[in-house]
């Protein structure tokens, strides 16, 4: 019922961000990067956002540069995980002000902070967007306080 | 929040480089100074160190070296370390490592902390990758966490919870309560939670299932007031409130429905209300559509709601997004077998989807039309899967082509359409078939003795256009040699005449012989075929000797075997080569999907050496009563042919040759008809096994226009006899004689009394069942021995 991993990568097939759902060994892991990266970029533009790949079914969306790719189970709604997608996406955009693909580069282990708000274990944790926002926020200033915190000199 | 500046410098520096030997070398010297800044003692730029390392690590280069330090971060007092130290733990540590469990006790101590943040990391890092022990470990833990804390945490735990139950299922009953309680809540986040745990409760216990009913009304108003509620700005997608939480009360209600009446019922109105009420112009309304359209399929619902369900499968099927066509096409291929009918008025849309461009819905196109090929629409549907034949995608043209020859096998309206068919198939797509098309088709072409003169003449014109596609060479060889004479007679009234002399034909199996397009097999069949014709022309039966001479030497030592007895038949076994060559009787159909043999072009090719036979000339008397077995392996046979008549064919193929011969074999006994009524026939045969022992086999066909299901057969006799019924071959019987189901039943009659059986027939016709008795008195051939 989960989803099995959520990648991201660019057109020219450089992996930008991967989460994983399931336990894989790491050779596993690079397998299921390059079979999926390569039928996902071969697609021609306009297609259908869903393929079969051995018994998982792919869900992808391109967004400017770089593609979101999802694999799912059988019986999973493959609509509503486009919805996931977008949102992600959406999320992402709220954050760093119109993302680009740069910000995800630089930034990447806040992308990773904002999936971990999102999603967890492969299904949606929070469906409000401000909630994610307000969370993200929130943990940032404690970030930055606790750093304050540590780094004023004792008297 | 300011960005890690060494992080970033450090990606400027990866991106800068030009090679990726230069990266590698920027990488290296990165990575020295990460290992070095691990070793020393603690100062403010560790999160820094271990951001550039996962980074380093998400482009693919080893970081293993790393996992230590995850841990120690994640120990940390800091906050920011901790954050960095429990993201390195999700990317580097996995359950299978070792390191792993040295985060337990952090995670534990983490879980209690005062602040919700660190909790959060420690929730989410155990669901991302804790282990089973480290699952039951702290199991307790986020059972308190679901009841009793904020619901920012109680969301995070709800899915922890559930990766927990995932790994070790007994402790799904631990959680039971406070999933239950939780569906009261208020926040959309932990009632999300808390229906995905109840979703992978009931999946994983049915008693759970059972339990969980009770909660269907409650989870009937969630719902309700979720389609009917006005516009909420923080859960709205364009217009529809909370898909998420949508979708998966539906996936709960499906399984709470799920082969339950009273569960089912309470949710039609439900249902019918989202169905009708949902907005299905953006994707995400069709979303919630797709789910409330499989949910209604699945469980019991009125008639009335699952017509609307098909229905709005079927407005998808004409809607402009491909996406939604494919799933359409997807939910409607799940209820083909149940619903046929209501898809079949969509049959037009579907073979519309196979000329689509896009792959995926061509895929799903042609499986969902050859579910829909009938007996009806078969002329039509097999126009337009031919032409999707010639244009598909290589990667569909074997399941297109196999497709293709089992719906013509099942519902050909006459064997020169089917014929027809198949070599069509062949001309588009002969290199993507299955190896038993050849002998299937041959087996078809013998079978329909009046379109033999139209066959040949087809073949013939299509080997002079393409002899790459190596399955329809194959026949187009064997029917030249096999039906020469007519193809040189040049008349026929179903196709066009054409005049075709001895030297066109021989060409023409030369060309195939000599081309390197040819397969070993092939070029076996080809010379076949050129011996044979030797005995249907007339003028050049030099021309076809020099050939065979010539192969005599061939460096393939399969052609050069025939050759060399060719060669014989030509000089030392002048007499017997019409006889040999004799055209062939109709070849006996075997059951379906029967694989005559491991070759193909071989087995076809040694029929007429099989008509050797022990000791006699019988070829020559009785041609009627031979069967030819097309899985009689080469050997023997051809040893046979050589050496005359001394050496029996029925060495291999043993028991079947001599079961022709009648009389020969006394424990077999011929088939009797025991039963014939509506369209059914029981024969029965027995076999003596000893003295008291007999086996009877029950054979039972069905030669009506219906399907039969639920075939079964049941025997009673005398007191004294005991009666043992094996496991039947199927218990379903299609329509004209497509299938047998045959019963074997043992018995064994001590007392040597008269022995009667007496047979019940039950079967389901179209739905109504069906019983009758017929009592046997008499077993063939047993009179006065049993």
């Amino acid at each position: 019922m989960p989803m099995r991993f959520l990648l991201l990568f660019s057109r020219q097939g450089k992996l930008r961000l991967q989460k994983w759902f399931t336990p894989l060994t790491d050779r596993e892991k690079k397998k299921v990067i390059r079979d999926v990266m390569a039928l996902v970029l071969a697609r021609p533009p306009r297609s259908c956002n869903f393929l079969h790949w051995r018994d998982i079914k792919v869900v992808y969306k391109r967004y400017a540069s770089l593609y979101f790719c999802t694999g799912l189970e059988d019986q999973d709604n493959e609509l509503l995980t486009l919805e996931v997608l977008h949102r992600y996406v959406e999320l992402l955009d709220k954050y760093f002000g119109n993302v680009c693909e740069l910000d995800i580069i630089f930034n990447f282990e806040k992308a990773y902070y904002i999936l971990d708000e999102f999603l967890m274990g492969g299904e949606v944790l929070e469906t409000s967007k401000v909630a994610v926002s307000v969370s993200m926020e929130n943990a940032d200033t404690l970030q930055e306080t606790m750093e304050e915190y540590m780094n004023r000199p004792a008297f | 929040m300011s960005p890690s500046v060494p992080l970033q410098e450090m990606i400027r520096a990866i991106r800068s480089a030009r090679t990726q030997c230069e990266e590698r070398g920027v990488i290296q010297r990165e990575c020295a100074a990460i290992r070095a800044q691990f070793r020393q003692a603690d100062n403010g730029g560790r999160s820094h160190n271990l951001a550039k390392l996962l980074y380093v690590h998400m482009l693919g280069y080893p970081a293993h070296f790393g996992q230590m330090e995850c841990v120690r971060m994640i120990a940390s007092p800091r906050y920011s370390e901790k954050r960095v130290g429990y993201l390195g733990a999700m990317m580097l540590l996995d359950e299978k490592q070792d390191a792993s469990l040295l985060i337990t006790n952090s995670i534990k101590n983490d879980l209690s902390h005062s602040n919700q943040y660190v909790q959060s990391l420690a929730l989410c890092t155990l669901a991302c990758m804790g282990s089973a022990e480290m699952c039951r470990d702290l199991a307790p833990e986020i059972d308190r966490l679901l009841r009793a804390s904020n619901s920012y945490i109680k969301k995070k735990a709800a899915l922890c919870a559930v990766h927990i139950v995932r790994k070790v299922h007994e402790l799904g009953e631990l959680f039971v309560p406070a999933a239950r309680s939780l569906l009261s809540e208020k926040n959309h986040g932990v009632l999300h939670g808390a229906v995905v745990l109840i979703i992978e409760l009931c999946e994983q216990n049915p008693e759970t299932l059972e339990r969980f009913r009770k909660t269907v009304p409650d989870l009937v108003q969630i719902m309700k007031g979720l389609v009917l509620s006005g516009y909420s700005p923080e859960h709205d997608v364009a217009g529809i409130s909370d898909p998420f939480l949508q979708v998966r009360i539906l996936r709960l209600l499906r399984i709470l429905g799920r082969n339950n009446e009273g569960a089912s019922d309470s949710m039609n109105d439900l249902l019918a209300q989202v169905a009708t009420n949902t907005d299905s112009t953006k994707t995400v309304g069709n979303a919630v559509l797709y789910e409330t359209v499989l949910t209604v399929l699945d469980i019991k619902s009125e008639s009335g709601l699952r017509v609307l369900a098909v229905n709005i499968l079927g407005r998808f099927l004409l809607n402009n997004d491909r996406n939604i066509r494919y799933i359409a096409m997807t939910s409607l291929q799940k209820i083909v077998g149940t619903d046929h009918n209501a898809v079949q008025r969509h049959r037009g849309t579907i073979v519309d989807c196979l000329k689509d461009q896009d792959a995926s819905v061509k895929r799903r196109a042609l499986e969902l039309s050859l579910a829909l090929v009938s007996a009806s629409n078969i002329r039509s549907m097999m126009k337009e899967l031919l032409l999707f034949l010639s244009s598909c995608p290589p990667e569909l043209r074997a399941h297109a082509a196999s497709g293709i020859f089992n719906a013509a096998e099942r519902y050909a309206p006459s064997q020169r359409w089917h014929i027809d068919t198949m070599l069509h198939v062949l001309i588009t797509a002969g290199g993507d078939v299955r190896d038993e098309t050849v002998p299937n088709l041959i087996q078809l072409i013998t079978n329909a003795s009046e379109l033999h003169c139209y066959t040949v003449h087809k073949l013939y014109r299509a080997l002079l256009l393409d002899i790459s596609q190596q399955s329809l060479v194959q026949v187009a060889c064997w029917c030249i040699g096999e039906y020469g004479d007519l193809l040189l007679k040049g008349d026929c009234q179903e196709t066009e005449p054409v005049q075709v002399t001895e030297d066109d034909a021989l060409d023409a199996l030369e060309t195939v012989l000599q081309s390197h397009m040819s397969s070993p097999a092939t070029r076996g069949f080809a010379l076949t075929a050129t011996m044979k014709l030797s005995t249907r022309i007339t003028d050049n039966v030099d021309r076809i000797r020099s050939i065979v001479s010539i192969y005599g030497s061939c460096i393939d030592v399969e052609l050069q075997q025939r050759a060399v007895e060719y060669n014989a038949l030509f000089r030392k076994y002048d007499h017997m080569r019409a006889a040999v060559l004799e055209r062939m009787p109709v070849i006996e159909k075997n059951s379906p999907g029967h694989t005559n043999g491991e070759s193909t072009g071989e087995a076809v090719k040694d029929v007429p050496t099989a008509k050797m036979k022990q000791g006699e000339p019988l070829l020559l008397q009785q041609p009627a009563n031979q069967v030819h077995r097309s899985d009689h392996p080469p050997g023997p046979a051809v040893d046979c042919l050589v050496s005359g008549l001394s050496v029996h064919a029925a060495g291999t193929a043993g028991g079947d040759l001599l079961d022709l011969l009648g009389g020969f074999e006394p424990a077999e006994l011929s088939p009797v008809l025991a039963y014939d009524k509506g369209g059914v026939t029981l024969t029965l045969s027995c076999e003596k096994q000893s003295d008291t022992g007999l086996t009877v086999t029950l054979t039972a066909s069905n030669s009506s226009d219906s399907d039969l299901s639920s075939f079964t057969l049941q025997a009673a006799v005398p007191k004294s006899v005991q009666l043992h019924m094996k496991a039947p071959s199927g218990d379903s019987l299609p329509a004209r004689g497509t299938a047998k189901v045959t019963q074997m039943v043992v018995l064994n009659n001590p007392n040597k009394v008269n022995l009667k059986m007496r047979v019940r027939v039950s079967y389901t016709r179209q739905g109504s069942p069906f019983q009758d008795t017929v009592q046997i008195d008499s077993f063939p051939g047993l009179d006065s021995q049993l």
